[in-house]
Parts: structure tokens; sequence; C-alpha cells
């Protein structure tokens, strides 16, 4: 266990994996011994489910209240590096050093960038349910985890990339701008657009729509229309004003050529422009725009609509030149350009069709017809015509044709109109213009007469191609199926092809590389060409985006060929779609198809056919968009960000780290009970889940606090709770343990919110088994009124009308029901009653991804996922350095999974404690400056937080302001105050002005004070002479409708900040020496363990025992428990007796006795006396208090009045001496062999009023152990509830399975128990349920006794100082978060003297509380002091009221100093141990105590500056 | 020179800060709005705030003073809101026999998630003060002040 025989060398660092309340805890509690420690967490922020609660049982503790500063503590702990997004993929190496190999999702915002502001949220267009809120809410893509979440800094919600982005050879960003056109918000839409492409007016008119082709939404209906969507944003805007383009700066010196104006050439010339270079585009066309100008009818592209979309690219500063064709592109080079671009895309060149009479007069080609058209240039055409093809300019050709004059046009088609790249209206429009569309059909060859065309030979096609002599693709055609047309004029449509071939001969045979295109000739790119031509518009922009991209990095001399990582492209199957369907998330919605021209209109015009969608029709076809990606990368949080920590393009990354152990602490999720269908969850609206009430309940919730029907946001009147949901079911052989006391916290809070709701909790058992649960439960009955019913419901049904849900159930004989329908003493009947709410009370279950994780460590899970550990060692995992903490190894409340959380600390530290503080990091301040004779100069530095502030508040004004305060000697406005910059720029005017006190007037000093303070260390000053006015959380986000109040209220809280930091004073935490040597008290397996514990990491540790051998209760425990642990409880004894005998650094000093200790934290001093009455002294650093308990043995049940009548403890004694075994006390004089029948009666004594946890299991225990040796014996158990919590379920399983009688009792009518002369005992209870009296005549009756705390608990708590609760038990200082320490430094308690427990819940305590140990025992010494309380002796007059009213029970009256008239006796308050809370400073009647930091005149002053100016006397007399 | 005159109320709150304080930021995280008659002054615990600091407070010129706190059993210090309570109770009765409104001081308490709670707790305290009306004091206090100064 120790390091010694460790061979390699040991990593001082630990990784934690999950950031709940178990993996904080184990961070602080290694960061805080002096390791390093990396916590990765799978979500964007620390807090697990803790953070969800709303209250804590037993204490109704606010759950954020606790949380909250352990959640900052973390977050800005020098040690502890938070690694959100992140998975943990697998863990290689040994303990000592691992090599954890982690996936670190994009998160899409720069954690350290972000503020936490919150101005992208409002932007963002994309709204989805909040998992935080359990879907009670909703949130944006972009959102934080909650509200008060560490880091607080936002995510992105991105799955990946949409696929109809992926399909664009651009990357347009179609979601994002669809999803902006769903809020009405087109001018964004139309920057998104722009974003990925300068042809907006181009493409949405002419597009081949590749994205409509991949869209998400065809698997359901129709894909969304995502081309007319983005016509009618360039409609729109162009409508209504679209926004002036401004100059490019240009940020660089060099030029680029681009030659060729079409789509290719200049997105390349707009995009380099916008990155700064001078451009110049060649054309050899008199007109700009290639293919979109000159090879597009102006009835599908109207000219001035592409003119806009060159003109905006102009307007950057590119300059064209038309009429200039290029020849020699090396020329440009010479004459002074730094890279020239070849986009000269489709050769102007007529292809040949390869038909025979193609060069006769008549025939003439597509492109060159269109061009002419286009260039205005004259033409003849006939009045009968055919168009030959099937593409877009085949429909466009015949189109212009027509309206030309033609009067018969054909357009002859090789396949089917619906195989056309066109949509199927398209080609309706085209046909309902009177053109013959003929399918299937192909030409053969052209007729002529004279050399002029007189017809074609047509041909049907058959299936297939076959390639001809020239090496053409041609259709087959059906043999015998020739026609011929008459026809004067033949239009030709050909695959259209790039090439180079205007150039100069010399560069013929230039090419570009496929990927950067670059071509051979340094500085020359070629788009285009023969390998990288580009067939539609949108493939030419993708190529002049690469391009551009590719001459970039040319010029600024990096590699061109660079691979770019891209996020996954999403894809869905039809049966996702198909199920989203079905649950109602989508409704089926067929496609806005946009309006045509009037036929009357169109063969008589060049006026645009398709006439675009309307806005309404647009924003509903808009909200048709699956939002595939969940962010629609629209970009707009990128405007909205002040700070620049959006990234978009981030993806996702592997790392390896290197550390010294793994704890893992994944966690649990709540069952998802729509898998029990029978209980309608997701189903029926008003059915909820145990968290979603949580959330309800919760005051930052989704409905304030107020718990409301998600049907109809009434107010339930009557709510029930359904136990079990999950948890002790055919799939669930174990019992979740936490279910019973949140339904009774949650039971609580709602009539504690609404008094007038009844509540009614449908339960099997009641499982209030920890400390202070019983308590609780009562309460929840008794003061509360909440009804609690033992069954498990038959049947739940929706009232459709009402929402409300009736439910059926078999009632407990005799229980008070609402309903009057049972008489007295009828047998129970089925009952019907009806619920406005009713929750689901959902138990824990290990996710698949946790369980993928244990797969992926390679260590040892259950079937149900759940890690096993070792036996008696509780939080070690089969492979040794990895540690399972929390739920993960089964199910369990924050408290025990606080104590997992250190225990496994502990252990990591007996492995690394050679490599302590070896990785640990610390900052060096430079030395401070004195400043007390100093009259105070303040330096004022108001923060813009962006607009956060500044949105609401004139800042400049408020700095002014604050200029003219007295004192103030600089004020200072900045952007983002935190930001580094800025706080360089602090740091440098505090040395510039020789400041001395400093006011930032920004944000909350509960999360940004330390980085000021930082800030103020740096610059030499003493932190404490800073003073933070919330100008934003308190005055501009709250008074953001009015700007002037705003700004006077800034001014005031500004003014009050500069009064208290002129009153302030440096203050110092001193360095104490510590003992780095523990004391633990109690030698049983809890003081053994802790002890072992501290001695394996190396400290020296004496354990006290007041018996004469340790072992504690171990030493009378002699049966393990069947089938659950297979290492008797002899075993476990005789192997921590012989680790601690060779452990050389532990003392054991038996049978003594404390008598007295004194000191504090780091320093004790404590004397003992032995049973020979000899006193000796420990001085030691901190103390563990591991006492015990005893069995209780009262009169009860008649327990010593009858032989017959045992404990379990004494049954047990007696089952030792029948199998042979050594027994510490004489077993009972019983005759084994007369006993057939036994009853255990449970809840005896004070178990009627606490429950003692571990008499169930006991009881179980020796039932089994019963059956084992005597099967033919009846065992009958007599309780109240069964409280076997965990995996304990298994064994009450058990018990019933191998025939032990459960007979529950109600509390009212408990057994009596007879027993005449005759020595025969007689014991009568009532079946509750049957309501049947019974009564048996028993060989044996066994009491379970409940654990009782140890005698001289109450004046060992005395001389210790630490308090005990009224049963008796130690008290530790929060019952949900401290389990392990009590509020009194340095002193720890663990095992039973906490409260009963069984032996590895009491191992686990024990090694918690040597964790939290060694976080004093880690350091030589300590920090002491700092805004404590201080007492002026010389006002004291000793009066008590501090120590009486304290707390922490800390002031003393020191009997050595002299207080008010040289009397000797005055108050001492420890500076080491107070905790700063002031409670005795308002108390003191001679005002004789002052809190540093906060005296009364450093608050005072405060208050008062908000009336008059700061000033530099005291405000007032006291 | 008295600075905020032509306010028209001023509420000093004095807030607690684990949880009061918090949950005045929350209210800002929440962009909840409330009057802006109110300032807060940060405090370890309400526990440490004395009889007389309230009452200066009036006396430099509040109109009312909010000290606002932990929920009881929930404070972070164990009991120090119980301690403010009672003396909140104290200055009310000190008010009254002074003959000032005892509504002028008020304790609240309140978890750090309760942001929505504290807007609704500033809110309806600025309200009432509001119908108070500015404090009697507030024309006096230069005397008292040079009283003090004497």
């Amino acid at each position: 266990m120790t390091n010694e025989n460790q061979t390699h060398e040991v990593v001082g660092s630990v990784l934690v994996v999950g950031g709940g309340i178990a993996g904080i805890q184990a961070s602080l509690d290694l960061a805080e011994q002096g390791y390093r420690v990396y916590l990765a967490e799978s979500k964007s922020a620390i807090g697990g489910h803790m953070a969800q609660l709303d209250k804590t049982f037993p204490t109704n503790d606010c759950a954020m209240c606790t949380l909250s500063p352990k959640l900052v503590d973390t977050g800005r702990h020098l040690n502890i590096e938070l690694l959100l997004d992140t998975e943990v993929l697998g863990v290689k190496g040994e303990v000592g050093n691992f090599s954890a190999t982690l996936r670190r999702k994009p998160r899409y915002i720069d954690v350290d960038k972000c503020i936490g502001c919150g101005l992208c949220v409002p932007v963002c267009p994309i709204t989805l349910p909040d998992p935080f809120n359990e879907d009670l809410s909703q949130r944006k893509a972009i959102s934080i985890l909650y509200p008060q979440a560490v880091p607080n800094a936002y995510f992105i919600d991105k799955l990946g990339i949409a696929p109809c982005r992926a399909a664009c050879p651009a990357g347009q960003r179609a979601q994002g701008y669809i999803a902006l056109i769903a809020e009405g918000r087109y001018k964004e839409a139309f920057r998104v657009i722009k974003e990925d492409n300068p042809f907006p007016s181009v493409c949405g008119r002419t597009c081949h729509h590749p994205c409509e082709g991949h869209c998400t939404r065809a698997l359901v209906d129709e894909s969304v229309g995502i081309m007319s969507l983005k016509r009618f944003v360039v409609d729109y805007t162009l409508a209504y004003g679209r926004e002036k383009v401004d100059p490019a700066p240009r940020t660089r010196p060099e030029w680029v050529a681009v030659v060729g104006a079409g789509p290719a050439g200049l997105t390349a010339a707009h995009d380099l422009a916008k990155m700064g270079y001078g451009v110049t585009v060649f054309e050899a066309l008199p007109v700009a725009g290639g293919m979109m100008r000159v090879g597009i009818p102006a009835h599908r592209l109207p000219k001035g609509v592409l003119q806009q979309d060159i003109d905006d690219i102009l307007a950057l500063g590119v300059v064209l030149k038309t009429n200039s064709p290029i020849e020699n592109p090396q020329q440009l080079l010479k004459e002074g350009y730094n890279a020239v671009c070849l986009a000269t895309g489709i050769s102007t060149r007529d292809h040949s069709l390869g038909l025979e009479g193609e060069d006769a007069e008549g025939v003439i080609s597509a492109a060159t017809f269109l061009r002419k058209i286009n260039l205005g240039e004259p033409i003849t055409v006939g009045e009968r015509v055919a168009v030959i093809g099937g593409g877009i300019t085949a429909l466009d050709a015949a189109a212009v044709i027509r309206r030309l004059g033609a009067k018969e046009v054909f357009l002859a088609l090789d396949r089917p109109r619906g195989e056309l790249p066109a949509y199927h209206w398209e080609v309706a429009a085209v046909e309902a213009e009177g053109i013959q569309l003929l399918e299937h059909t192909t030409a053969t060859k052209i007729l002529t007469e004279n050399g002029v065309v007189s017809g074609i030979e047509f041909a049907r096609t058959a299936k297939g191609m076959f390639v001809d002599e020239k090496g053409r693709r041609r259709p087959k055609i059906e043999p015998g199926s020739e026609f011929i047309i008459e026809l004067d004029t033949v239009i030709g449509t050909v695959g259209q092809q790039s090439d180079l071939t205007y150039l100069h001969p010399h560069f013929e045979d230039l090419t570009g590389d496929k990927q950067t295109l670059a071509s051979e000739i340094p500085g020359l790119f070629v788009v285009g060409g023969r390998k990288t031509g580009a067939s539609y518009i949108i493939e030419a922009v993708a190529l002049g985006h690469r391009v551009a991209k590719s001459i970039d990095r040319y010029l600024q001399g990096e590699p061109l060929n660079q691979v770019e990582e891209m996020p996954p492209v999403l894809k869905f199957t039809r049966e996702e779609m198909a199920q989203r369907l079905e649950s109602g998330e989508i409704q089926l919605q067929p496609k806005f198809e946009p309006a045509l021209l009037p036929m009357e209109e169109r063969v008589t015009s060049f006026r645009e056919v398709v006439l675009g969608l309307t806005e309404q029709q647009a924003r509903a076809e808009a909200q048709r968009c699956l939002q595939c990606g969940l962010c629609a990368e629209c970009l707009a949080c990128v405007e909205a960000c002040g700070m620049d920590a959006i990234d978009h393009n981030m993806v996702e990354k592997v790392e390896e780290l290197q550390v010294g152990a793994v704890i893992l602490a994944p966690g649990y999720q709540a069952y998802h009970a729509e898998l029990s269908q029978e209980f309608g969850l997701g189903r029926y609206p008003n059915v909820v889940t145990s968290l979603q009430l949580e959330r309800l309940l919760n005051a930052s919730g989704p409905t304030s606090g107020h718990i409301q029907r998600p049907s109809d946001g009434r107010t339930p009147k009557k709510i029930a709770f359904l136990q079990c949901i999950g948890s002790r079911d055919q799939t669930h052989d174990y019992c979740s343990a936490i279910c019973c006391m949140s339904a009774t916290k949650e039971a609580i809070l709602i009539r504690d919110h609404n008094p007038d709701t009844e509540v009614q909790v449908f339960m099997m058992d009641a499982r209030a088994f920890s400390k202070g649960y019983e308590g609780y439960y009562r309460r929840a009955k008794q003061e509360y009124g909440v009804q609690y019913t033992r069954c498990r419901i038959s049947s739940l049904k929706e009232d459709p009308d009402t929402k409300s849900l009736i439910v059926r159930y078999m009632p407990e004989f005799g229980m008070e029901t609402t309903s009057s329908s049972t008489a007295p003493n009828s047998p129970p009947q089925m009952l019907e009653e009806t619920f406005d709410l009713v929750v689901l009370s959902v138990g824990m279950e290990i996710s698949p991804e946790t369980r993928q994780l244990g797969e992926n460590l390679g260590i040892e899970l259950d079937d149900f996922g759940f890690c096993h550990t070792i036996e008696f060692m509780p939080v070690e995992t089969s492979r040794p350095g990895i540690y399972a903490v929390g739920p993960f190894r089964e199910p369990k409340d924050i408290p025990e999974s606080i104590i997992d959380a250190s225990a496994a600390a502990s252990l990591a530290g007996v492995y690394l404690s050679s490599a302590r503080g070896s990785l640990s990091r610390a900052v060096q301040y430079p030395p401070e400056r004195d400043i007390y004779e100093e009259t105070p100069r303040v330096g004022v530095f108001v923060c813009h937080c962006g607009s956060n502030i500044a949105g609401y508040l004139d800042v400049e004004a408020v700095t002014a302001a604050a200029s003219e305060l007295p004192h103030v000697v600089h004020a200072d406005h900045l952007l983002y105050a935190c930001s580094q910059d800025s706080t360089s720029v602090i740091q440098s005017r505090i040395e510039e002005h020789e400041l001395n006190r400093v006011v930032v007037a920004s944000c909350t000093p509960l999360t940004h004070a330390s980085l000021f303070q930082d800030c103020l260390k740096r610059a030499g000053l003493n932190e404490h002479l800073l003073a933070m006015a919330n100008i934003r959380n308190h005055c501009s986000w709250v008074h953001s409708d009015n700007q002037k109040i705003a700004t006077q209220k800034a001014n005031d809280l500004v003014r009050m900040a500069v009064g208290r930091v002129v009153s302030l004073e440096p203050l110092y935490k001193e360095m104490v020496p510590v003992q780095q040597s523990a004391l633990v008290i109690g030698g049983g397996p809890a003081g053994m363990t802790a002890a072992l514990t501290l001695a394996d990491q190396g400290f020296p540790v004496h354990l006290v025992e007041r018996e004469d051998a340790l072992g504690g209760s171990l030493r009378t425990t002699y049966f393990a428990i069947p089938e659950f642990d297979t290492k008797g409880p002899k075993e476990v004894l005789d192997d921590l007796t012989t680790k601690i005998a060779e452990n050389p650094r532990i003392t054991c000093h038996l049978q003594c006795e404390l008598t007295k200790t004194a000191g504090f934290a780091g320093n004790f001093n404590s004397t003992f006396r032995n049973n020979n009455g000899e006193v000796f002294e420990i001085e030691h650093g901190v103390t563990i208090l591991a006492t015990g308990g005893r069995e209780y043995q009262g009169p009860e049940y008649g327990y010593g009045s009858h032989p017959r009548i045992l404990t379990q403890s004494e049954l047990e004694t007696l089952l030792a001496s029948e199998t042979g075994l050594p027994t510490l006390s004489p077993p009972p004089e019983i005759d084994f062999g007369t006993v057939n029948q036994t009853i255990m009666i449970q809840c005896v004594g004070p178990a009627e009023e606490y429950c003692a946890r571990t008499c169930c299991i006991t009881a179980l225990k020796n039932a089994l152990l019963l059956k084992s040796e005597k099967p033919d014996c009846q065992v009958i158990v007599l309780y109240r509830d069964i409280r076997t919590y965990g995996f304990y379920e298994r064994l009450y399983k058990d018990a019933r399975e191998k025939g032990v009688i459960f007979l529950r009792y109600d509390e009212r009518h408990r057994p009596q128990v007879l027993h005449g002369e005759d020595e025969s005992l007689q014991i009568k209870v009532v079946d509750p349920t049957l309501q049947i009296p019974l009564t048996f005549e028993p060989d044996l009756l066994v009491l379970s006794m409940p654990l009782v705390p140890s005698e001289g608990n109450h004046s060992l708590a005395t001389k210790l100082k630490v308090p005990v609760d009224h049963d008796g038990w130690f008290l530790e200082a929060h019952v949900k978060l401290r389990p392990v320490e009590f509020a009194s430094d340095g002193i720890f308690l663990a095992g039973i003297a906490h409260y009963p427990k069984m032996l590895d819940e009491s191992i686990v305590q024990a090694q918690a509380a040597a964790s939290r140990a060694a976080t004093i025992l880690s350091y030589p010494e300590r920090q002491a002091g700092g805004a404590i309380a201080k007492v002026d002796p010389g006002a004291c007059v000793g009066c008590l009221t501090c120590v009486r009213v304290c707390p922490f029970e800390i002031p003393r009256i020191d009997t050595q100093v002299q207080g008010v008239g040289g009397i000797w006796g005055a108050a001492y308050i420890e500076p080491s141990v107070c905790q700063g809370c002031g409670t005795c400073v308002a108390a003191c009647p001679a005002e004789a105590i002052e809190l540093l930091h906060y005296r009364h005149n450093q608050v005072e002053y405060q208050v008062f500056s908000l009336f008059e100016d700061p000033v530099t006397g005291p405000p007032r007399k006291r | 020179m008295n600075l905020t005159t032509d306010a028209p109320i001023q509420i000093v709150a004095f807030c607690c800060r684990y949880c009061a304080y918090a949950a005045a930021d929350l209210a800002g995280v929440l962009r909840l709005t409330y009057p802006p008659d109110i300032r807060i002054v940060q405090i370890p615990c309400t526990g440490r705030l004395d009889t007389l600091e309230v009452l200066h407070a009036l006396e430099f010129g509040a109109d009312a003073v909010m000290v606002a706190g932990c929920l009881e059993g929930d404070c972070h210090f164990q009991r120090g809101n119980i301690e403010a309570r009672t003396r909140v109770e104290r200055i009310k009765e000190i008010l009254s026999q002074i003959g000032l409104e005892a509504a002028r001081v008020e304790m609240f308490n309140m978890s750090s998630a309760m942001g929505k709670q504290f807007a609704e707790a500033a809110q309806e305290f600025a309200e009432r003060i509001a119908s108070l009306g500015p404090s009697p004091l507030r024309d006096s206090t230069y005397e008292i002040k040079a009283e003090f100064e004497m």
C-alpha cells in the first residue's frame, strides 16, 4: 500500500473525472494537500446534479448556497485545472504513472475569454429545451449551464455541420440564415449568406441547390426550400435597403491580379480584398459576371440583381478592368502583381455535338446563343426550333427562343423530367409556356438541305449508355424508334468545359494543383483548366474561396497544403425522423412554393418568371427547418460578442495527460421513467420526475419557485409521489437510497410554498436511515401533514379533460384516507383518487457514457454498470490507483459521496505522497509596499463590460464624477476590466500614479475580487486595499430601463466604494507552524483505518484506545454478511492489527483516556491518563475522533427478564459458539437445538426515535445465518420499515427467498411480549394489512437493539469543545458538505462516533477524515489571520458576551491579559480558528471587538459616503 | 454638501455575503428590475451588523434600511441571521420610541438562489418606503452631524 516499493517515477498529479460535488471535493482535498489536479467534466461547467437541487435534506439548506462557495474555490484554485467538455477515453500505465487519453469536445467558446455577460443569448435564433431545468423550459443554442455556473462561461450546443451546409460546395451556412428568417431577421440573414457567398442574388435564383437534396426534412416530407428562402432575403434586403458596403481596409501591401470576372474570379477578388490585399480583376468581355452574366437569361436572373452583387464586391475596393484579355499571366507578375489568379472558367469555344450535320446553318450552341442574346448581339432564329440536351441551359435556351417568337419549340431530353437538375415546377413552367418536351429522346442526326438545317432524326433512348468512337458517353437507343421532326433551327447544349487555350501557347499545359490550385509557376494560381473546372456557379464560388485562401498563404509565406479539420457532418436516418414525427416533435408541413408570373406575361417578355416567396411564406418555410446541427452557425453571437471569445471552427481534440492516480466521480443519471410506460411520463404532461419537481421548486428554476402544472400552469392542490420508480423493481434489484428522503424534502417544500396543497407519498418502506432522517420524516408527517401510504399503486390514468391523474391503489388497512369509502373493519378495497400532479421519484442509474468510461478504463463493473470496489476498501476499483466514488459505486446521497471523495483523495495521497508538492504551483509576488504613512491615493477603474454596463449607463460620466472625488488621483474606464490587458493597465497605473487604494467599478466581488486582488499584489500593494462597486449586477442590469438613474446610482456606488477604500488598511495572514502529526482517539476499525491512512502518507500518528486491545466493535462481530462479504470480521481485524503493528509511524496507547486538550488546528496539546494513573502529553496538529458506539441494552420488550430474549449481538455470539468460533464474552445459555421459531423485533428503544441504520441489516444477516444453520427454523421479523438501502436491498430479497417471514407492525400497535410462569414466551402483534391480532410462542425472541453513542461522549465533547446532537452523536460541521469535520478547525470525526454505520462505511469515513486532516498536516505551517475578529483588551470588561454568542465557541477569557481598569482577564480570539462572521463584534457591549476589513468605521464610511463626499475623519463618535 | 438630496428615496441594504448579496447578484444575472433606490453594502454576515450602524445610516440620511441575510436555519455562520433578526426587532422598538416608523427597518431572509425574491423584496420595500415618504431625519441631518462633529 505504501509507495516504498515503487520503482517508477511518481507523478504528483491526479485526474478527477466528474465535476459533481464528489469530484469537486476530491479535487479540493488533493489540491490542498499539495497535488496538482485535473478535473475533467463532460459538461460545460462543474456542479453536477447538486446544482440542480433546490434544498437539501434533512436541514433544508439551499443547495446552491452551500455549493456555490465550493464551486468558486474549485474554479479559482491555483492547483486545480478544469478540463471542461472533456471525456476520458482511456488510461494506460500503472499507479503513480498513468497516461490518460482525453477527448476535448469543442465548446466553440474560449472559456478564458468569455466573461459570461450573455450578450450573445438574445441574438441566438435557436431555441432548445433546457436540460438543466429537466426540459421544463427553453434555452438558446448558445447558453450557460446555469446562472451561477463555474466557470461562468457560455457554450454552444452544436452537433456538427448540418447536411445542407456540408452539401454546399461553398459551405453556405443555410441553417443559419434560415433560422434568422424564421425570426424575421432578414438583414442579418443576408449577412450570413454573404459570409460564405458573395453572389446571394445569383444563387438564390439559379443554383442547382445540392443543399436541398441533402436536407433532412426530405426524410419527413419535402426538403426545405432553401434556394427560395435565399432569394427571399435578397429581394427583401434589396427592397428595404441593402446595406452599403464600405471599402475594405488595406492592411497588406501586396497586389493580386485576377483574370476573369466570373463567379470564381470575383469571389477570389472579394475574399482577397477583405483580407486587405489590393486586387485588380481583368475581364475579356465588356461586362463582368462571366457565365452568370452571359449564360443565364434575364427571365431567370435579372441583370440588375447580379449587378448588385458585383457592385458590392467592387465597393470593397476591387479594381475591375473589362475588355482586357490576358494572354500572358507571367507578364502580370513582372508588372508588379505579387500573385495572379487565372479564373477564366468556361471556354467560349463551341464544342462539337458529335452529330452528323452539326455544321449546317441553323445549328447553334446554347452557350453562344445565350451569350449573344445577353450581350445584345444580333442573332436570327427560325420558327421551328429544337433544343437538344437535358440541363438547365437547355431549359433556358428553349424558354428564350420561345420568348423570341419561335412558333414551335421542342426540347429533347435524354432522361425523364424528374432527373433534371431543375425544380419540377421549373420544368412544368417551360412546358406550360408551350414548349414540347420529348422525354427519353435523343438526336441521332441533323438533317440538312443545302447546308441548311431541315430537321432532326430522333430516337427513343433505351436503358444504359455506351461510349462512341469519339469517346463520348451516349445513351443507347431503342432500335426502330427513330422519327423525324422538321425544323429550321437547332440549339445544341453539350457539356461545357473550361480550358486555357486563350492563353499564349506557351501556357498550354498550365495546370493548377487540385487542392491548392497553385501552378508550377510561383505566384500563379489556376482556377479552371483541364482538371479544376467548375460545372455550377456555387462550385465556382467555392473554388474562388479556395484560391483566395491559397494565395493568402502563398503571400504570407505559409505552407499551401494545410489540412483543415472540420466538425462531423450530421446525418439522420429515416427511422430517427419517423420517431420524431411520431413523438409529435415534428409536424408534417408541405413546402411553400413560390408563385409564378402569369402565363400571358411570360412568353411575351423577359420578366422574371419565378416571383419569390411572400414574407409570410418565407417565415413559415423557414420554420420547417429541423435545425439539424442545433446551432445554426448564423454567427450572430460572433457579432454580439465583445470579447472575441467565439470560434465556430473549433474541432474536437485528443490529448494525453500524465497523472499519478485517477478518481472516478462520474455520478448517476436519473432513471428514464419514460421506459416505465405505466406511469405516463412523457405522455401525461402532469406527470413529472422528482428532478423536474426540484427545478419547479427552485427559485431560479423555470417557474421561479412556483409549483405549477406543466399542462396549464395552475397551482396543484393535490400531489402524489410515487416512490421506487426505477428502484426495487423487476429490473432494478437495488434501492436508490435517496428517493424517500428527497420525496420527503420535496413534500415539505411543497407544503411550505402552498400550505393548502395536499401531498400523498405512495411507498413501500420509508427509508429514513441516516442521521436526522427519521426526525425529518416524522416532521413531514406530523408538522407538515404529508401523508404516506404503504403500497405500490395499481394503475395511473389521465383524465383527458382536466389532465389530472387518477391513481388506483389498495390502501393499507386502517390508514386514514381522504375518501371515506372504507368503513372500519371492512376488508380493504381498491381506491381511486385524483391528483393534480404526480411526481415520480426516479432512482439512480449509471449512464451508458459512464459504463463506457468504466469499460475504457478496464475496471470491473456490475450488471447495472456500478463500479465494483474491493471488499472493505470501498473506493478502490479492481485497478490499483483508480478509485471510484459517489453513486458510481452504489446509490448514495451527498454527504456519503463527499466522504467517498475525501477517502479516495486520501488513498491517492498514500501512493503519491513522495511526489507531494512536486507539481503544485505558486505565484511569486513582488515585496509589498508599506503604505501606512501615505495619504490615500485612490485609483478608480470603471468597467464598460462591453455593453453590459456601458449600454445602460454613462461610463464616461461615472469616471468623470469619480475623478472629482477626494483622494482620487486617477480615474479611468476600461472596456473589460477583467481582461488580461486591462489588469496590466491597472497594475501599471498603480505604479505610475503611486496609488495606494484601488476601486474597481464593475461586476460582483464574489467572483471577481480575487482577480483584482491578484492585480494589486502584482503591483506591490496589499490585496485588501481594494473595494469594488458592483455597478453591473446591482445597477446596469437591474436598471436597464433608465440610463440617467442608473448612471446616478453608479456614481453613488462608486462614491461609497471610495469611502470604503479610503478607510481600508493592509491585512496580513501570519504563518503559524504546524505540528505534522495526528492524534486518533478510538482504536476501533474507524480509528485504526484513519491512523493507518495518515501513517501511510508519512505522518506520525498517536492512536489512543480506552480498552486493552484494538478492534472495537470488530472484536465482537463474528460473521460476515452471507453472500455479501467474503472476508470475515476477524480477517479484517487481523489485517488492520498487523498493519498497525508493523507501521513504525503509529504509536498505540492502550487503556488510556483523554483528560485535557488545548490549542488549535496545527498546534494541539493533549493530556492523557492510563489505567495506572500515569499522565502524559502529546503534541499534535490534528485530532480524529473515532470513539464508536455500543449496543443498546434497555428493558424494552422484556429484555433481561427472560433467558430466551436476546439482543442481536447475543444471538451472533450464540451462533458463533455453536459453530465453534471462540467468543470474547460467553454465549447465552440456550440449547440451540431447541430453537425453532425465532422472532425478531426491529426498532427497539431509542431506535423508535432515530433510525440506527444498521439494525435491519444485522437482523437480516442473523436471520440468514440462522436459516443456514437450521434451515427448518422459522424466522419472523416484526418491523416498521425494512431499511435495506442501496445494494443491501439484495439482502432483503435473499432473506425473503430463503423463507424469512416479514410482518409489519404499526408504531401505534407495538408487539406485546408476555411470558408466564412456565417460561414460555408469547408475542402478540396486529397484522396491519388484515387488522388481525396474531399470537406467537417463539423459542427465541431477538431484539434488534440499536447502536447508541459511547459512554463518555459528552465529557469528551466538553474536553474537545465539539458539539453532540440531542441523541448524543457527535455533530459534524455541516450535515451535507462537511460530514467528517467539526466546525472547530483541526478536529475530525469518523465511524460510529458520528452515527451508526456498517463496517465499510466506517472505513471509508475514516479514510475521508484522514484526507481532511492531511490538508492541514501536509504543510509545515499554515496561514492564520486575515479578515478575523480582534479584541482590544484595553476596552474589554470580560463580560463573556462574545464567549456566549460565538457560533464556533472560539472567544475565551484569557486570564493572562489585562482588561478595562487593569483587571486581569480579557477576551481572546485565536486568529487561526476565527471564522470571521463578526457576530461577537456586533454583540460586544463595550465595542471592544473589531472585525478586520469590516471595522465599524469601514462599514460606516461606505454608508456615509452615499450622502456626503468620502472624508478622512471618522463619520461619527462611538 | 448633500449629494443626493434630490433623490426621492435612499435605502441602504446591508446584505450578507453568502446569501443575500449573491441573491442580488443573481437578480442582475436574470435581468430582473427593481426600483433604483437601493444601495447595497456587503457585510460578511448579518450577525456582524450592530444596532448603531443601522441607526447611523438613518441619521446620515437614509430613508430606510434593509437587512438581508440567509434563510433562517441556513446561516453560513450558523446563527448570525438569528442574532440580526433580534437586533432588527430592537431597532424597530427604538425607532418607535423616538417617533420614527418602525417599518423603515426590515429584516429579510433569502437564499443565494432567490434572485427573484430579492428583486421582489426590493420592490415591495421600496414601495413601502415611498408610501412613507422621505425620512423626517433628512432635514435634521445637518444638525445631527454638527452635533456629532462638535
